[in-house]
């Protein structure tokens, strides 16, 4: 297969970016998306040009490394999946393709297709976790009852990898698909209870502060997450914060 | 209060209310507006009791234009907000291949009703008004349904008012879901709630439209 990448290249984080256009000849339909940037990349080096630098890490849709804007879509074409998951039987011989960084204020670009988001770990910071008491007296999860349905739910929104393609495909470029599935995953169990009040309000109030956009129900987010997150954590997180700061 | 309108999820919240208000209000408006394709003393009557009724004047009137106002003003500060979210924007973006078109035009489907309303108040609120306080007319309650129907008599007015309400109905098909889904209304139930939804962002566009063309054709 032959094809034509356009490619955003961005020496620094400060530096004026811009697309560069590279043809690449033998890539494979069983190649993944990376793969077939590794192959792009040793023939740069072989060249002596500087390689196009991409996140990635595990290649088996776990880590939430890889976060290329693909034709216009977050992890490319294909639904549920991650970059890294993606192969090169879903484009055609003499395609163009367009392979740009996830775009958000808050998700700045470090160099070519990386982008800093660890304003999601801040995010997270704020109050995506439980206190447990740990001198000794520790209390089994498992022995705490938890309804099947909210169990699952609260599983489902803890499948979230926090790669960001919420934020990419967001016209708006919110974050409030991750964070609700990060509220989500506590308040729907029992252990989340103590801490409930606080956590959505500090996980909202950092989500505003680094500069993320509102949610305007597009439903982008939850057709391009890679672990299928559903607009219902959304739903679930208005509930939340509304019955929060009644309570003040 | 004002700590709470600085969050993201609460201005969203207090967008979809407003928005609900707004959507009550258009039903109970084309239910007016519908007599005066029925009967023209149903109508006057009507239209006598909501312009001079005090209630409706003192109360239901300025929290009307409060729901409009800031229905307007909190859609530009999310607009303006939004924006500025992605500070460089992609190449190739692909919005159509996750969401609808209605769905990530909302500002501009707004502004053609903003655009509207401006035209709306200079027909009928302007006029209303300078009769009532400027030129302080004795209250006539048959005068309404003449001074409604002579508007329709321009084609381009009834051309602007139907393409008006095609932008307005492109508004509700998402915006009044969507305000089910701000206030935290996502459950079993939500799939048939949509389904009314859609049927009402339809219908209710449709409605006026018809009234608009109505007393058109019948000026010929």
């Amino acid at each position: 297969m032959k094809l034509t990448l356009k490619i955003w290249r961005q020496e620094s984080a400060n530096a004026k970016g811009k697309m560069v256009d590279y043809q690449i000849d033998g890539v494979e339909g069983d190649m993944s998306f990376l793969e077939m940037l590794d192959v792009l990349n040793e023939d740069l080096v072989a060249k002596g040009e500087e390689p196009v630098e991409f996140d990635h890490d595990c290649r088996e849709g776990i880590c939430g490394s890889c976060s290329l804007q693909i034709n216009g879509e977050p992890h490319g074409p294909d639904k549920l999946i991650t970059t890294c998951q993606l192969h090169m039987r879903s484009f055609n011989d003499g395609d163009t393709i367009y392979i740009e960084p996830f775009r958000a204020k808050a998700f700045p670009v470090i160099k070519d297709l990386i982008v800093d988001r660890t304003s999601f770990d801040r995010i997270q910071h704020a109050g995506g976790y439980v206190s447990v008491n740990t001198s000794g007296n520790t209390i089994d999860a498992n022995s705490i009852p938890v309804n099947k349905h909210d169990a699952d739910d609260s599983f489902n929104a803890a499948t979230c990898i926090g790669c960001g393609a919420c934020v990419a495909a967001c016209k708006n470029a919110s974050a409030m698909l991750f964070t609700s599935a990060k509220v989500s995953q506590y308040a729907l169990l029992p252990q989340g209870q103590v801490e409930a009040t606080e956590r959505v309000q500090a996980m909202v109030r950092q989500m505003d502060e680094e500069g993320f956009g509102n949610c305007s129900n597009t439903g982008a987010c939850e057709i391009e997450c890679p672990k299928g997150i559903s607009l219902e954590n959304i739903a679930r997180m208005n509930r939340e914060y509304m019955a929060a700061t009644s309570k003040g | 209060m004002g700590g709470l309108i600085q969050s993201s999820t609460a201005r969203k919240f207090a967008m979809a209310i407003s928005g609900l208000f707004l959507i009550l209000f258009l039903a109970q408006h084309l239910t007016i507006n519908l007599t005066s394709v029925i009967s023209a003393d149903l109508f006057n009557e009507l239209s006598h009791f909501m312009g001079t009724n005090f209630l409706v004047q003192a109360l239901l009137q300025p929290v009307l234009i409060f729901g409009v106002v800031f229905h307007f003003v909190m859609g530009f500060i999310l607009e303006i907000r939004n924006r500025n979210a992605r500070d460089v924007g992609y190449v190739k973006f692909k919005g159509s291949a996750n969401s609808s078109w209605m769905s990530r035009n909302m500002i501009y489907s707004g502004l053609v009703i903003l655009a509207f309303l401006a035209l709306h108040f200079y027909d009928f609120w302007v006029p209303e008004l300078v009769h009532k306080y400027v030129q302080s007319h004795p209250e006539d309650p048959t005068r309404y349904y003449a001074e409604t129907v002579a508007k329709f008599e321009s084609p381009i007015r009834t051309l602007l008012y139907v393409i008006s309400f095609i932008f307005l109905m492109l508004h509700l098909l998402h915006g009044f879901a969507s305000s089910f889904q701000s206030i935290g209304f996502n459950n079993k139930y939500s799939k048939g709630l949509q389904g009314f939804t859609k049927a009402y962002a339809v219908i209710v566009p449709l409605g006026f439209i018809f009234i608009a063309i109505f007393h058109y054709i019948n000026s010929l």
